[in-house]
C-alpha cells in the first residue's frame, strides 16, 4: 500500500487494542447513508515507475522557448545552491514553527529573510511573506484602510499602469469590505503616472495612493514627487515593487520626503523558479509605526532562559488564531519554503551580484529595442525610461506577430490589445540576464520576418 | 550567528552575470539607489555551510513524528517533488499560450475531475494559495449567490465555538457579521441552538466535520436541513478531509461548498509554514461564482477559462494560477493512491488514532470525549494533572520536543481545558505510535516526581523555552547594519 506501513499482524494488533472487529467499525459514527462504497470516476492507481512515465510525457508536451514575457513573473538564473539547500528535509517537510524550541531553523531564515528584505525596500520591519504579489498588494491596502487615522475613506488611489492582473486580484479580495479602488490615467506619451491626472483629487479624502515602480509598462514612474503629494493630501502611499531592481532602484523607504509607507510585490524574481505562477510569494514592508496593523507571520530575536539568544514567532495577538474576527487578516501561513528560496538566493549574490543581475536586465532590454525598433513599423509606445520591460508598437495585431513568433520557439511577450485596446497594436517585451547577445539578434531577426 | 555576521566587504559568492560597466547611465540620477543594499557578502560555501546548518536545528517529518492535530503531517513522498520540478514544469511561464501548455492543463483538468468525485461536488477551483483563502473564496461565493438573489440580509454567518479561528476571521473579511453557535457534551453541534440561531438573516454555516474535537458530527443531515429551510449555505472546512477521504462525501451530507488543504490530506510538503493550497469544490447552485482561472475542456483542447466564461465569478485571488507547483504536487499523489488508494488513508488515519486513543487512555490518560470514536484524531485532556501536580498541557508539549517527538497541537479547541489534540496520520507505523506513548508515559512518571523540573523543559533542543514578552516588547525584528 503506497505510503501505508501496516502489516496484516499490525492492524490485526491494533483492532484488539481497540476492541474493534475490523476497519469498517471505525466509521460506526458516520450515518451508513453518508458512506460511499466505490468512487467509479477516480483512475487506477499509478506506481512511481508509471505516474513518472505520464509526468515526464505531460511536461515534454509543453516545449521549452526563449522567453522574451515578463508581465509580473521574470525568468531569471537561479543558483545551484538555492534548491539544493531548501529541498532538504528539513525545511522541506517541516512544519510552521510555533514551537519554537524545535524550529529554530526555519525562524532564523525568516528572521534573515526579514532583515533582508526591510534593507532592500529601506523600511523599518518586513513581515515573513504572504501568498503572492497580487495578494500582497491586496493586504497593503487593507492594512492602509486600517492605519490611515487621517482619512475616513476607504477609497484608494491606483494607477492604471499597475499590473492589471494585480487590481484585479486586490479588488476581488477587498471589495467586500467596502473599499473601492479609483483608476489614475496613464500619461499616453510617457506611459508613466502624470501629476495632471492627480491634480483632479486634489482635496478629496482617500486612504492611500499605489505607486507602482517600474510599471506595468516597464516605465519608470516620478516616486519622489508622487509621494510628496500623496503625503501632503494625508494619503499614505503603497510602493508595489520589483525586488530584483531595488537592487538600483532607488528603495521605497527613501521615496519623497519622507519615504513610502508600506511596499509590496512578488518575491518571485528573487530564487523562485517560473513554475505556471506559483508557488512564488508576496512581500510586505513597513514603517516601524505600522507594525502593528501588519497582517501576516512576524519572526522576532529574544532570548531564552538562560539568557541564550533565540528566534520566536511574535505579535501574534494580531493573527486570527488568537484574535478570531478581530484579527488584521485571515492569512495563517505564509509561503516559508519560497522565502528559504530567497533568502539563500540574496545570501549567495550578495549586494554586488543583485547590482549585476539588475544591470544586466536593463541593459538587455535597451540592447534589444535598439534593435527591434529598427525593424520597419515597429516603434517605442512611450518615451520614458524603463527599466527590463518596455511596450512596442507593430504594424499588425501583437496576437498574431506572438504566434509568428512562437513557431520560432520564441516567447515574444504579451499582447496588451486584451487589457489596454487604446494602446493599438502593442507589445509588452522582457528581457532578462538571462539572454545574450545571439539571443537579442534571434528575437530581432525573426521579428524582422513576422512583423 | 546570522549570516549577517560572517559578511566580509568585497566578498562574492555567485555572480550570475557581469553587466557592462554603463549598463545603468541611462538612468536619471533622482530614481536611483544611493547606498548598495545591506546585504550580506559571504563565499558560496559559507552560504551553504549556514543554511544547512540551521536546517538541522528543525524538526521535520523527515526526521520526527509531528502527532499535529488538524494539521495531518504525513510523509511528503519524494517523488512528487521530483516529478512537480520536471524543467517542463518550472519553466513555463504562467502567461505563456494555452497551445504550449496543453501538458500542464491536463494534469490541472485531471484534479479537478478528481476532487470532484471525492468530495461529491459539482465543480472546483483549484486556484486558492492556502487554506484561509480556500475558506475566503467559499465565503465570498456564498456572499455573492445572496446579493445575485437580491437577498442583501443575509449578513450573519453561523460558527460552531470549537471552530478554527480562521473561520470567523475568514467571515469577517467577506463583510459578514459572526455568531458563535455552542457545541453540547458529547461534541455535537447544540441543534437546538442552532434552530434558534438561523433566520432571514442567515448567511450560511461553517463547519469542521469531523470537528476540531476529533469526532464526526452525527446530526450533519439534520444540520443541514435546518440551515437549508431558513435560506442559509453550508461551508465545509476541510482541515479534517483526511479523516473520510474516500470514506464519505461532503457533497452527500448537504454541504455548497467546500475547501480542501492539499497540504495536508494530498501530502504536499509544509515548507515550514507554507506554500500550502486550497482548492474549493462547489455544488450547481454556487458554480458561476467560483474563482478563477479554471481549466476547462473542449474536445481534446484544455483552455482556461476567464472573466468572459464567468461573468459572475468572484474574480482572481493571485496574480495567476495560485500555487500551480503545489497542485501538481497533489496531482500526482492522487494519481498514485487511485480509486483504491483513497479510502485507505482514511481507514489507517483512523486506525492510527483509535489505536492512539485506546492506549494512551489504558496509560491512564484522560480522552476529552470517552464515550465516543476518534476521527482521524482525538483530544485527550491534562486538567487533572494541571490541578494535582501543576504541570501543564504546555509543559508536556515542551518535554516532548526533548524526547524527539513534534509536540501535538495545545491549547486548541479552546473549549477543552489544558487539551492535546492528537492526529497520527496513516503514515506512521505502529512502532512510532508505540513509542511516542512510552514516551507520554515517561513524561506523566517525570511529572510526578519532580513537576518543577517538566516545567523547566526542553533542555536538549538548540534553544531553551523563549522570552515571548520581551520579543513582542523589543520588536527585534531586523537586523540593522552598525551605525544605521
Amino acid at each position: 500500500m503506497p505510503f501505508i506501513p501496516h502489516t496484516p499482524v499490525d492492524v490485526q494488533a491494533m483492532l484488539a487494542a481497540i476492541g474493534a472487529p475490523n476497519l469498517d467499525a471505525l466509521f460506526d459514527e458516520i450515518p451508513p447513508t453518508l458512506q460511499v462504497g466505490t468512487l467509479p470516476a477516480l483512475p487506477e492507481p499509478l506506481n512511481e515507475w508509471q505516474v513518472t512515465r505520464l509526468m515526464e510525457a505531460r511536461a515534454a508536451a509543453d516545449p521549452r522557448l526563449s522567453c522574451f514575457l515578463g508581465a509580473g513573473a521574470y525568468e531569471h538564473h537561479i543558483p545551484a545552491a538555492v534548491w539544493e539547500i531548501v529541498g532538504r528535509g528539513e525545511f522541506y517537510s517541516a512544519y510552521t514553527p510555533y514551537q519554537p524550541e524545535a524550529s529554530q531553523g526555519t525562524l532564523q531564515v525568516l528572521y534573515e529573510y526579514q532583515s533582508m528584505m526591510a534593507g532592500l525596500t529601506a523600511l523599518a520591519v518586513s513581515n515573513a511573506s504572504l501568498y503572492d504579489g497580487g495578494s500582497a498588494l491586496a493586504e497593503a491596502l487593507l492594512m492602509a484602510v486600517r492605519a490611515n487615522r487621517k482619512s475616513k475613506s476607504k477609497r484608494i488611489l491606483v494607477p492604471r499602469a499597475l499590473h492589471p492582473l494585480y487590481r484585479r486580484a486586490a479588488h476581488a479580495i477587498v471589495h467586500n469590505q467596502g473599499i473601492e479602488l479609483v483608476d489614475l490615467p496613464y500619461d499616453p506619451d510617457g506611459g508613466h503616472t502624470p501629476e495632471q491626472a492627480l491634480a483632479a483629487y486634489a482635496g478629496q479624502d482617500f486612504a492611500a495612493l499605489v505607486i507602482p515602480q517600474p510599471n506595468f509598462f516597464g516605465v519608470l514612474e516620478a516616486v519622489d514627487a508622487l509621494t510628496d503629494w500623496a503625503h501632503q493630501q494625508n494619503m499614505l502611499v503603497v510602493a508595489a515593487v520589483n525586488p530584483t531592481t531595488l537592487a538600483v532602484l532607488k528603495p521605497p523607504g527613501e521615496w519623497g520626503a519622507t519615504g513610502a509607507d508600506i511596499a509590496c510585490g512578488d518575491g518571485q524574481p528573487l530564487g523562485s523558479p517560473l513554475s505556471s505562477g506559483g508557488p512564488y510569494f508576496g512581500f510586505l514592508c513597513c514603517r516601524q509605526e505600522l507594525v502593528r496593523q501588519m497582517p501576516g507571520r512576524l519572526v522576532g530575536r529574544t532570548v531564552d532562559l538562560d539568557g541564550k539568544p533565540g528566534f520566536t514567532l511574535t505579535l501574534q495577538a494580531r493573527e486570527q488564531h488568537i484574535r478570531r474576527s478581530k484579527a488584521t487578516s485571515n492569512i495563517c501561513t505564509n509561503q516559508g519554503l519560497m522565502v528559504t528560496a530567497a533568502t539563500l538566493y540574496l545570501a549567495l549574490l550578495g549586494p554586488h551580484g543583485l547590482e549585476q543581475v539588475a544591470a544586466a536586465c536593463h541593459a538587455n532590454t535597451g540592447a534589444l529595442l535598439d534593435q527591434l525598433i529598427q525593424v520597419p513599423g515597429v516603434s517605442r509606445a512611450f518615451n520614458r525610461p524603463v527599466f527590463h520591460e518596455a511596450v512596442l508598437r507593430l504594424p499588425r495585431p501583437a496576437g498574431e506577430v506572438l504566434d509568428s513568433l512562437l513557431a520560432r520557439n520564441i516567447l515574444g511577450g504579451l499582447d496588451l490589445s486584451g487589457e489596454y485596446p487604446e494602446l493599438g497594436n502593442a507589445l509588452l517585451v522582457c528581457v532578462t540576464e538571462t539572454k545574450d547577445e545571439e539571443d537579442l539578434q534571434r528575437y530581432a531577426e525573426a521579428l524582422a520576418e513576422v512583423a | 550567528m546570522l549570516i549577517f555576521d560572517q559578511s566580509r566587504p568585497g566578498r562574492r559568492a555567485v555572480i550570475p552575470v557581469t553587466a557592462p560597466e554603463t549598463a545603468l547611465s541611462d538612468l536619471p540620477d533622482h530614481l536611483r539607489r544611493r547606498r548598495a543594499a545591506p546585504l550580506p557578502e559571504v563565499s558560496e560555501l559559507q552560504a551553504v555551510r549556514h543554511y544547512t546548518r540551521l536546517s538541522q536545528k528543525n524538526f521535520s517529518i523527515d526526521t520526527h513524528f509531528y502527532p499535529l492535530g488538524s494539521c495531518t503531517m504525513k510523509y511528503n513522498p519524494r517523488i512528487c517533488h521530483r516529478l512537480a520540478s520536471l524543467p517542463g514544469f518550472l519553466a513555463r511561464h504562467p502567461l505563456a499560450p494555452e497551445a504550449i501548455s496543453q501538458g500542464f492543463l491536463a494534469c490541472l483538468y485531471d484534479l479537478q475531475e478528481m476532487l470532484r468525485e471525492v468530495t461529491g461536488m459539482q465543480a472546483v477551483s483549484l486556484t486558492p494559495m492556502a487554506g484561509a483563502q480556500g475558506e475566503f473564496a467559499g465565503m465570498a461565493m456564498i456572499r455573492a449567490y445572496h446579493v445575485a438573489h437580491g437577498d442583501h440580509a443575509r449578513r450573519e454567518v453561523l460558527v460552531p465555538d470549537a471552530a478554527h479561528g480562521t473561520n470567523p476571521a475568514t467571515a469577517i473579511m467577506c463583510g459578514f457579521t459572526v455568531r458563535e453557535i455552542p457545541t453540547d457534551a458529547n461534541g455535537d453541534v447544540d441543534l437546538a441552538a442552532l434552530r434558534q440561531a438561523v433566520g432571514p438573516h442567515t448567511a450560511g454555516l461553517m463547519l469542521t466535520n469531523p470537528s476540531t474535537l476529533g469526532v464526526f458530527e452525527r446530526h450533519i443531515t439534520e444540520i443541514a436541513a435546518i440551515v437549508h429551510e431558513s435560506g442559509g449555505l453550508l461551508y465545509y472546512d476541510g482541515a479534517n478531509l483526511n479523516a473520510i477521504l474516500g470514506k464519505a462525501r461532503p457533497g452527500d451530507m448537504g454541504f455548497d461548498v467546500m475547501h480542501m488543504n492539499l497540504h495536508k490530506t494530498f501530502a504536499t510538503p509544509h515548507g515550514g509554514g507554507g506554500p500550502g493550497a486550497g482548492p474549493v469544490a462547489v455544488n450547481t447552485r454556487l458554480e458561476p461564482f467560483l474563482p478563477i482561472p479554471i481549466v476547462g475542456k473542449d474536445g481534446e483542447r484544455y483552455r482556461w477559462l476567464s472573466e468572459a466564461d464567468r461573468p459572475q465569478s468572484i474574480g482572481r485571488l493571485s496574480a495567476f494560477m495560485g500555487n500551480a507547483g503545489v497542485i501538481l504536487r497533489a496531482y500526482i499523489y492522487a494519481r498514485m493512491l487511485g480509486r483504491a488508494g483513497m479510502g485507505r488513508v482514511a481507514e489507517y488515519a483512523t486506525l492510527n488514532a483509535n489505536y492512539l486513543l485506546a492506549e494512551l487512555a489504558k496509560a491512564g490518560f484522560d480522552p476529552a470525549f470517552p464515550q465516543r470514536r476518534a476521527s482521524h484524531e482525538f483530544i485527550i485532556t491534562l486538567k487533572r494533572q494541571a490541578k494535582t501536580l501543576g504541570v501543564t498541557a504546555m509543559d508536556f508539549a515542551k518535554r516532548l520536543l526533548d524526547l524527539g517527538f513534534h509536540a501535538p497541537t495545545t491549547y486548541f479547541p479552546m473549549l477543552v481545558p489544558e487539551c492535546l489534540l492528537i492526529e497520527p496520520t496513516e503514515t506512521e507505523c505502529k512502532e512510532e505510535l508505540d513509542s511516542f506513548i512510552a514516551a507520554m508515559q515517561q513524561i506523566q512518571q517525570e511529572a510526578e516526581s519532580d513537576p518543577e523540573w517538566i516545567k523547566g523543559a526542553p533542555y536538549h533542543r538548540p534553544v531553551r523555552r523563549l522570552d515571548e514578552v520581551r520579543a513582542a516588547r523589543d520588536m527585534d525584528l531586523a537586523w540593522r547594519p552598525a551605525g544605521s
